[in-house]
């Protein structure tokens, strides 16, 4: 099976005066995993359920493989959905709730229930109810019983978020896993940054109902758009710096930017703690104010003049690094993102 | 989007006593008379007249006895019981109906919201309403000169009692008894519906299902214990309730607590007094098997619903 | 977009309110028709207000208000003295001793107070005896009526605070078992203890059944005694102890409201 494209074109939805959709837009590849990443009432999970029919736009289209379907319900739109927590029927057990689709259907479901189970690795509790079973089992379910009626597009609200963290990233691999398998076009709506660049495709990443910046992971990461992609995802430092030339001047280093910039000189430059190296430097500029042991990276906090520098270590230089060394910092020329 | 954690917090583990062992035995022996009074006090108006309406189905003039209980099998008796369970039964399945509609249309209103708690207090208020008050109330509306009545006949030209002055019978009980069966079953029902998640329906929806299937199939199914239920407690309400009879009925003794007040203050029959302990007992026996049924149906519904 | 969800929330509107319409008109009526029916002899709310001709005009009924005003009271104090200690005691000394503790608090609930009445009689014939025959001494039958209620109202005060780690507290401090009970934990489920008392009050007003066969006359036994000769003015008195205790169950409901709140 092969997924289809999705395309949601410049959708508005308001409650109140709130603009939970702003014109939003976002184009998916077929097969495609997207996850719609923000932080709480960006309007992510308003996208999601726009797409499921469960919640009306004010404006815009709904194509999915190149056909409207803004006017249907949400029960004709043949998408899968996931939500957060306590969606599985609880009078059915775990196999009666995967065949639950196939019957409204009256699809001859065969073994394709058991099968499905087996998918998620849920077989062997199949007869179990739903609070006979754990909550990360129950999501297995769910993830199922949504992938049982083969759905077009496979919509994913929180999965995760209601979950130990262990069982958390062991089951968002495992998601991963069988989206690759099964092939359908997925939207996976996620607060939590680590969560979207670990599954995803491609990470969009939302402020105030519109989409700042639509990229894979790698490239959200390490060219963040703008300066609230850029603290949204991953650690920033806020430097100081001097903007001339289409480069900015941070602690003496000339670094490239994401995007060209106008106003300044004096600007804010956002920068990762991982492109900055510490090293013991007795004339150095900087002094270590603390240090915090993370593993097999840490991070260390310096003081240089009145700016305070995160920078991140790997756990065996720590030991070189402690409280009051003079140390020299420096920065490697990656691109930067400048607070507007 | 708030992370919601499913699990409730840890119950605080079971305090242990902290004294010495020893002391235990002294200590206990303390406390328990702490709990003397109030034990002693529901032994003497509870427990002894339980015992004695129990213990007086079974007496007669020379001891133990069945001819009390043999008694129920009369023909009277039998009729008032019919007649008790089928009010009972009528006004409990008209109030869990029309209750669980109201009650319905309640939780499609904002949870907080205003309505919503004013029409459960007015509710919680209007449940407890019964007896001579309701009673009079009725007669206020729809008796002879009532409200209504004079308003149908004077302005309508309809007659309410053409066939009969049926307020103070049986149809008569039924409607009244229906104005706190109905709050009863909005109080009762409520929090079972509260337990119906709106991801059910979403999850219906996505799969495919219309709002019919998602009733037959979802909510319906997850309902139905909670509403026996609740339709048993009804029951149980209107199967107990003496007031609102007594006040009302003016002619003759059509249901149980009425026959037992007949028996209670008649004095000329011998033995009327013991028949009246039986009918009684078996008062208590209906009360007890559908209270227990409703519990039974209450724990089903706490496991989905809760 | 055609706009399904907000055009679904509409038709639930529109059912809404023509539930609530129709619920209301039904529930509303009676209370109305009382209103209406008690109107029409001009006199009878000016005498209901007007106490030493009330009871110059219906002595029974004056007798039955003063006998249920009584009993409320008693009722009340009698309730609070047997539950409130016990209760207490029990959660922080016998913890094994509260299912049966329980049970027995929910005990009336199954059985209906028709039957507890022919239980009663003995009793009452012992109580007629030893302290005479008082109305007032329905006090003891009704504060087994009110169990069930005044102790859920009670157990879910004291489930609410951690009655076991404030009496260990306050006992580490130095304080004495009394001294627990009467300034530690019991201003802490003083709400609690307010909602036993306005739903004990509530009871007592409309209580009928037991009065009536143990030949007591209390407020509900003379407004159905009034009945059978001035209806206009039983249904006064009825309209007006329902307005009472409409006002405490309210209260008592809006209390409870407030109380949950902070939380």
């Amino acid at each position: 099976m092969t997924g289809v494209e999705v395309h949601l074109d410049g959708l508005r939805r308001s409650f109140g005066a709130v603009h939970a959709l702003d014109g939003f837009s976002l184009r998916m590849k077929p097969g495609e995993l997207v996850a719609l990443l923000g932080p709480s009432g960006c309007g992510k999970t308003t996208a999601l359920r726009v797409l499921a029919g469960l919640e009306d736009a004010d404006a815009g289209r709904i194509l999915v493989g190149g056909r409207d379907i803004g006017g249907l319900p949400a029960n004709r739109r043949d998408m899968g959905m996931v939500f957060q927590a306590y969606s599985l029927f609880p009078h059915l057990s775990a196999l009666e709730n995967v065949q639950f689709g196939l019957k409204l259907r009256r699809r001859a479901s065969g073994d394709r229930a058991a099968r499905m189970l087996d998918l998620v690795g849920i077989g062997a509790h199949a007869a179990r109810y739903p609070h006979q079973l754990s909550g990360g089992q129950q999501q297995r379910v769910a993830l199922a019983r949504a992938l049982a009626i083969e759905p077009q597009v496979l919509l994913l609200d929180e999965p995760l978020s209601a979950l130990d963290a262990k069982v958390r990233v062991q089951l968002r691999d495992e998601i991963r896993r069988i989206q690759t398998e099964v092939g359908t076009t997925t939207l996976f709506v996620t607060h939590d940054q680590e969560e979207a660049l670990a599954i995803a495709d491609r990470v969009g990443v939302m402020r105030a109902g519109r989409l700042e910046q639509l990229a894979g992971p790698a490239e959200v990461y390490l060219r963040p758009a703008n300066a609230f992609v850029a603290d949204f995802v991953g650690l920033s430092n806020r430097l100081p710096g001097r903007l001339d030339d289409g480069a900015v001047s941070v602690l003496g280093t000339r670094l490239p930017l994401v995007a060209p910039a106008t106003g300044g000189p004096e600007v804010t430059a956002l920068v990762r703690p991982e492109s900055i190296d510490v090293v013991p430097d007795p004339d150095g500029a900087g002094r270590v104010v603390s240090t915090t042991f993370l593993g097999p990276t840490s991070r260390v906090t310096v003081a240089v003049g009145e700016t305070l520098v995160v920078a991140q270590v790997t756990g065996e230089r720590l030991a070189g690094l402690s409280v009051h060394t003079p140390v020299r910092v420096d920065l490697r020329p990656v691109p930067v993102a400048l607070e507007s | 989007m708030t992370v919601v954690s499913d699990r409730p917090d840890p119950p605080a583990s079971p305090p242990r006593a902290r004294a010495p062992r020893r002391r235990l035995g002294g200590a206990r022996a303390g406390s328990l008379l702490g709990a003397v009074p109030f034990l002693a006090y529901v032994a003497v108006f509870l427990i002894i007249p339980t015992l004695v309406v129990v213990v007086g189905a079974f007496a007669g003039d020379g001891g133990f006895t069945w001819s009390n209980v043999a008694a129920l099998g009369e023909g009277y008796i039998l009729d008032a019981f019919a007649r008790s369970v089928a009010l009972s039964a009528v006004t409990a399945v008209i109030g869990a109906v029309l209750g669980a509609v109201l009650a319905y249309a309640l939780v499609t209103a904002r949870p907080g919201g205003p309505l919503r708690r004013a029409v459960t207090a007015a509710s919680g208020v209007l449940a407890q309403f019964g007896g001579v008050t309701l009673a009079f109330a009725f007669v206020a509306t729809i008796g002879l000169s009532g409200f209504v009545t004079v308003f149908l006949r004077d302005h309508l030209g309809v007659d309410l009692y053409a066939g009969g002055v049926w307020l103070f019978e049986l149809p008569g009980l039924a409607l009244v008894y229906t104005y706190f069966q109905v709050p009863l079953m909005v109080i009762v029902f409520l929090p079972a519906l509260d337990g119906i998640r709106p991801q059910w329906r979403e999850a219906t929806e996505s799969l495919g299902g219309s709002t019919w299937q998602y009733w037959t199939r979802v909510a319906g199914p997850l309902l139905a214990p909670a509403f026996l239920g609740s339709t048993l407690l009804l029951f149980a309400n209107a199967f107990s309730a003496y007031a609102t009879a007594a006040a009302l009925v003016s002619q003759g003794n059509p249901i149980v607590p009425l026959q037992i007040r007949g028996a209670l203050t008649s004095e000329v029959v011998l033995g009327q007094q013991n028949l009246g302990k039986a009918m009684a007992l078996g008062m208590v026996v209906v009360v007890a098997v559908v209270m227990t049924g409703y519990t039974l149906l209450q724990r089903r519904t706490a496991r989905w619903l809760g | 977009m055609a706009g399904l969800r907000a055009r679904r929330a509409r038709r639930q509107r529109v059912f809404r309110w023509t539930v609530l319409t129709v619920a209301g008109v039904f529930f509303l009526l009676p209370l109305a028709a009382m209103l209406e029916f008690s109107s029409r002899d001009g006199g009878t709310w000016s005498l209901l207000v007007d106490w030493p001709r009330l009871a110059a005009a219906y002595p029974d009924l004056a007798e039955g208000i003063l006998a249920s005003l009584g009993l409320a009271l008693l009722t009340t104090l009698l309730m609070l003295a047997l539950l409130v200690p016990t209760a207490i005691w029990v959660r922080l000394r016998l913890p094994g001793l509260r299912p049966l503790v329980e049970f027995l608090c929910l005990l009336p609930l199954t059985i209906p107070a028709i039957v507890l009445v022919v239980g009663l009689a003995p009793v009452y014939a012992w109580v007629n005896y030893l302290i005479g025959g008082s109305t007032l001494t329905l006090t003891f039958a009704y504060a087994i009526l009110v169990l069930p209620y005044a102790y859920r109202a009670i157990d879910a005060g004291l489930s609410a605070i951690d009655v076991r780690t404030l009496a260990e507290a306050a006992r580490g401090l130095g304080a004495g078992w009394t001294t627990v009970m009467v300034r530690v934990v019991l201003p802490n489920i003083r709400s609690a203890v307010l909602s036993a008392a306005f739903l004990t009050v509530a009871l007592v007003l409309g209580e009928f059944t037991i009065a009536s066969l143990l030949n007591r006359t209390n407020l509900q036994v003379a407004i159905n005694l009034l009945g059978k000769s001035s209806a206009t003015m039983s249904v006064a008195v009825s309209l007006a102890a329902l307005v009472l205790a409409f006002v405490l169950l309210l209260l008592l409901s809006l209390f409870g409201e407030k109380r949950k709140a902070p939380n």
